[in-house]
């Protein structure tokens, strides 16, 4: 156990993340709030619980996921060796499944038949409706009219499942607008649903609880390193939207000092407002979807307008937590261009025949970068947290390429 | 503050207190034998000049007090109609500074108090001192902060009950009894009774056992019971003033503004202060 000043200490019992985080929400949910904390204390006291959620993260998942060295991507930076946490390769094709699973079946706990999910670029959607299916339990997923174009395959997927997919046409009609309508489901219907939010972002007790079921990923990571390479790496890199991919990966490693962790954030076309969507690089602290945090806004506390190639990026936000390992120096942030996570998707493709998302790519891109920094005897793990599936239309939109892929 | 008593008499305020002038609105229409009505009118929609008119209006056609809504990017509290408003408030350019000169004109040349129904997102990115300095300056005589919950509101209510001013706390049907009960004792100004679970926007119909938890809250607290959310006709302001102390009319006063904004002012100026005229009249006890 760590000592109670670790890193790892928080939330306290108000979802403090150091300063950030806590519960700005509307009365109308606060009961619903402390009810899913209450069940979530009893849940991980029960040992049914934990071997439930387990059997599914190995059978229905497949869990544990892969850690496999990257030699050809290694060759290429000709730096440290490079090593990819395999989250594509669960159902689904990225960690989102992790926590619908845990939150799935914390709902049938409290005996909510109902779900609710936002989503962006779908993978939260579909990982919802995966469990949903699975669990026989009503699914509605709201998701950014602009993130319905773009993320195409997912949209079906979630319907083949048996999701209602709502579009939402508000603001920007990207992430943040999709979990602003799911706040105001929640808020007519809270007695019989369960929200499932997508990341460790939103009031407590959310950023704590994604964080726990998403932090299967880091446990498996230490292990792997721990029996695959002898020892912890020196660097752990992720990409951060919200930041539950980022968070279940650097969890059991922020109380090992000497692992650099280190965060990419969607640097857009340029660093320019409006431009990007990295809250922690650009970003002032405020609030927004109900906790305290760094936010992308104006001098007024108005959210602004972000971009990202990346639907699953493209948010004004992040996770509290992040703000907390953010000032405390614990973890570092940093951004990548849109460009740059393209060209970092076709050099994956190409080296290591892994398609992956564009989210993914940001961390890859700057993890191909920093490798080449660093002597061979150091070794840093990406967590590749989805496959690039979902893209692969959008990116042969985007470079004027036909369906299939040949020039036009 | 917490008392042995739950009907013990609120604490005078001194009349420099902004608080007081609410505290004596809802005295006034006591005396008058009438409930309060409280319309709620989104600041900068359409813009500037049209909100002061509107309050104006309002004040003459018989309001009690008025909130006035600081346009906020992402109301998750609001309906359609109102996230509509604020959308076309920030698209034609409103500002906090904006909505405070709103308050300051309007304050100038109505009778009725003025609340800001404000998002803790934009108290706080001004900071809570300054906030409550520029609020009191611009007139206000307090607040309404839909998204800060009790376990959130300790700085900004010393801050509040340091400058005299409101912080009206609400009460919903999912907050339990005891819970009830705490925000009933924290709330000034008056408690803030919400009468569905569920976002802003007009309902044809009163949620079933609203009446009889206002009565329920009646017996837990001396503070005025205001009830809103979903409040459009005078047929549901007569029933809910039959039992509580005022009531809240939103979403369907926006919607007259929003409809009659092409209209010269004159013309807007007189659909508005016929709603609420007719609301109004509806607050009297039959
Ligand atoms: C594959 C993948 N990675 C990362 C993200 C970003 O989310 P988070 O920062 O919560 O991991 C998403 C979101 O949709 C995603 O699909």
């Amino acid at each position: 156990m760590p000592a109670a000043t670790a890193v790892s200490s928080v939330p306290d019992a108000l979802g403090r993340f150091g300063r950030f985080g806590g519960r700005y929400v509307p009365e109308t949910l606060s009961a619903a709030l402390d009810q899913l904390e209450r069940e979530y204390a009893q849940a991980q006291a029960d040992p049914a619980f934990h071997a439930e959620l387990d059997g599914l993260l190995s059978a229905f998942v497949g869990r544990p996921t892969p850690l496999l060295f990257a030699k050809r991507l290694t060759e290429y930076a000709g730096g440290a060796q490079i090593y990819f946490k395999r989250e594509d390769l669960s159902h689904t094709g990225a960690h989102k499944i992790n926590n619908t699973l845990g939150q799935g079946l914390l709902a049938i706990r409290m005996g909510k038949r109902r779900i609710i999910a936002e989503t962006g670029a779908g993978q939260h959607g579909v990982a919802t409706a995966t469990a949903c299916a699975r669990f026989g339990l009503e699914c509605v997923v709201y998701m950014g009219a602009e993130d319905v174009r773009r993320q195409a395959p997912n949209v079906r997927n979630m319907r083949f499942m048996g999701a209602e997919v709502r579009p939402v046409e508000s603001g920007s009609r990207t992430l943040r607008d999709a979990i602003n309508e799911a706040m105001r489901d929640w808020m007519g219907s809270v007695e019989t649903t369960h929200y499932i939010i997508g990341s460790v972002v939103g009031p407590h007790p959310f950023p704590r609880i994604v964080r726990d079921f998403q932090s299967v990923i880091g446990r498996e990571t230490v292990e792997q390193c721990r029996r695959q390479l002898g020892r912890l790496p020196d660097m752990v890199v992720a990409c951060v939207g919200g930041g539950s991919n980022a968070a279940g990966m650097f969890y059991p490693f922020v109380d090992h000092s000497e692992v650099r962790l280190v965060g990419v954030e969607a640097g857009g076309r340029s660093g320019e407002p409006g431009d990007h969507a990295a809250s922690l690089s650009y970003g002032s602290p405020g609030i927004l979807h109900g906790s305290l945090s760094y936010v992308l806004q104006d001098h007024d506390g108005q959210t602004a307008d972000v971009h990202s190639v990346s639907a699953g990026l493209d948010y004004p936000g992040v996770g509290p937590e992040h703000a907390y390992w953010h000032d405390t120096g614990r973890v570092e942030y940093t951004s990548v261009t849109d460009g740059e996570a393209l060209d970092a998707f076709d050099l994956v493709a190409q080296r290591e025949g892994v398609l992956p998302a564009l989210e993914t790519s940001h961390a890859l891109a700057w993890a191909a970068n920093e490798a080449a920094k660093r002597p061979p005897s150091e070794i840093l793990v990406v967590c590749l947290s989805g496959r690039g599936d979902k893209d692969a239309a959008e990116i042969a939109r985007l470079r004027g390429l036909a369906a299939d892929g040949s020039e036009k | 503050m917490i008392t042995d008593n739950p009907k013990s008499a609120p604490v005078p305020s001194s009349p420099a207190k902004p608080i007081a002038k609410l505290e004596a609105a809802f005295a006034a229409a006591r005396a008058a034998g009438r409930k309060a009505l409280a319309p709620f009118v989104t600041a900068g929609d359409p813009d500037l000049a049209t909100t002061v008119a509107v309050l104006e209006a309002v004040d003459r056609a018989g309001a009690t007090l008025c909130e006035l809504g600081v346009p906020y990017s992402d109301p998750i509290a609001d309906g359609p109609v109102i996230q509509a408003s604020y959308t076309r408030a920030l698209g034609a350019g409103i500002t906090l500074d904006g909505v405070l000169s709103i308050a300051k004109q309007a304050s100038a040349k109505v009778t009725m108090p003025i609340l800001a129904m404000v998002s803790y997102s934009i108290i706080f990115r001004r900071g809570i001192d300054r906030f409550v300095t520029d609020a009191k300056a611009a007139g206000l005589a307090g607040f309404v902060v839909p998204d800060l919950p009790l376990e959130e509101s300790d700085e900004f209510d010393s801050a509040c009950r340091a400058a005299g001013l409101a912080l009206v706390r609400l009460v919903t049907p999912t907050t339990p009894p005891e819970r009830a009960e705490a925000i009933a004792r924290k709330s000034t100004g008056f408690l803030y009774c919400v009468s569905v679970a569920g976002v802003t926007g007009t309902r044809t119909e009163l949620p079933p056992g609203l009446l009889d938890r206002i009565a329920w809250l009646r017996t837990k607290t001396d503070v005025p019971i205001v009830v809103g959310f979903g409040i459009s006709s005078p047929e549901q302001v007569r029933a809910v003033a039959a039992v509580a102390d005022g009531v809240i009319v939103g979403s369907a006063l926006v919607r007259v503004v929003a409809e009659s904004a092409a209209d010269a002012t004159s013309e807007m100026r007189s659909q508005v202060e016929t709603f609420i005229a007719d609301l109004s009249a509806a607050t009297t006890a039959a």
